[in-house]
């Protein structure tokens, strides 16, 4: 796989929301608008980034038997400086996304693309893979987010589309899982189409 | 991977000791980096919150704050807005733990007589796209509240006998925020300064 595959797979071949299908919690709860989503997708880039670089220039002094919590306590240890860089230098936007940064802790993709990618591969690779899936992530989530803030509110990245309150149920949970199986039926038959062989 | 450190015991206890080790450092570093920064933003709030909630005013509100006593030992801290000498609202920074999760702050400004001049939503971990309706930048249902007098506005949402409207599907939400409005109204009738 050269350089370019491994950050475009991530896009569609690997899209972790509608392919593999991870991190289904914060996808679900967090895209009730564009900007959530956006937000929300590009603090994980930046994590994925980060402790997919770390972990994969760590990987030969870990033991195997203690490998998780290593990694995990080197994810946790990000998602915090994020959080407390963002609370510092972009209060608005903190303000917006707050509750939904510390749950990047538990949101497997990361530690999914730590064990499955970072692991095993060299740093540069890792990065890469960190960046495509992380955009991958952030697309997905923003997706989901237009099209629930646009038929759930009636707005656009906060602006107004059409007058009215929209239909509530896509802002509420049920709309999300409406809205996510539509786009996965989407995607899969994109997939099939561009990677039939 | 012939390089890879075996899982014996006194590997992997040293692998998380050094991990841990490392991260608390790493965290520590960006915690005292941060913490000047993030105490400014939040006065900085709190600030704005204030010249939100009270008319305008010429004097240094927060300079003057006072504490009222609340239940459970408790206390909210009101900041007196005067002008040329004179009160002309009280901001005051109350919460509520009647919300959806856990307990929310908000700022309430009152007029002299006790009558609710604005509201502005402080910290709270509500519902996106439900709860979160209580804040300004979200939609303007908190204006129902300006300009009225819980002497003579049951500060309970209709649902429960009272005259406020609930935000819909977010009904704990508003409970709690007029929770929070009526804890800082019967603070400052019983205690707070009225000139």
């Amino acid at each position: 796989m050269n350089k370019l595959q491994i950050f475009a797979k991530g896009f569609l071949k690997e899209n972790p929301v509608f392919v593999l299908l991870l991190g289904m919690c914060p996808t679900l709860g967090v895209t009730t608008s564009a900007i959530n989503g956006l937000g929300m997708g590009l603090a994980t880039t930046f994590v994925l980034i980060m402790s997919n670089m770390v972990v994969s220039l760590v990987k030969d002094f870990i033991p195997d038997k203690v490998r998780i919590p290593s990694y995990i306590v080197i994810i946790a240890s990000f998602v915090t400086i994020v959080e407390l860089t963002m609370q510092a230098y972009a209060p608005s936007l903190f303000e917006a996304l707050g509750i939904f940064i510390p749950l990047i802790v538990v949101n497997c993709i990361i530690l999914g693309r730590a064990e499955a990618f970072a692991s095993k591969n060299r740093a540069i690779d890792s990065i890469l893979d960190g960046a495509g899936i992380g955009l991958g992530f952030a697309m997905a989530l923003t997706i989901l987010g237009a099209i629930r803030e646009i038929l759930g509110s009636g707005k656009f990245f906060g602006i107004d589309v059409y007058s009215g309150d929209g239909a509530l149920i896509f802002v509420l949970a049920p709309g999300a899982f409406l809205v996510l199986g539509y786009l996965i039926a989407l995607s899969n038959k994109l997939n099939k189409k561009l990677y039939k062989k | 991977m012939a390089s890879k450190k075996e899982s014996t015991f006194i590997n992997m206890v040293l692998t998380l000791l050094i991990v841990t080790g490392i991260a608390s450092a790493t965290l520590g570093y960006v915690y005292e980096l941060t913490k000047t920064p993030i105490e400014a933003a939040k006065l900085q709030k709190t600030l704005k919150a204030i010249a939100n909630v009270t008319p305008a005013f010429d004097n240094n509100p927060s300079a003057e704050a006072y504490k009222l006593p609340v239940e459970n030992d408790d206390s909210l801290v009101c900041y007196p807005a005067k002008k040329d000498g004179k009160l002309i609202g009280t901001a005051i920074s109350t919460y509520t733990d009647a919300g959806f999760t856990e307990r929310f702050f908000i700022m309430v400004g009152f007029a002299p007589d006790g009558s609710i001049i604005n509201t502005a939503v402080l910290s709270h971990k509500e519902t996106p796209g439900l709860g979160d309706k209580m804040d300004k930048n979200k939609s303007d249902w908190s204006n129902q509240v300006n300009g009225k007098n819980p002497a003579n506005f049951e500060l309970k949402v209709k649902k429960d006998g009272g005259d406020v409207d609930a935000i819909t599907a977010a009904t704990f939400t508003s409970r709690g925020f007029v929770d929070a409005i009526d804890r800082a109204y019967q603070a400052y009738m019983k205690g707070g300064k009225h000139e």
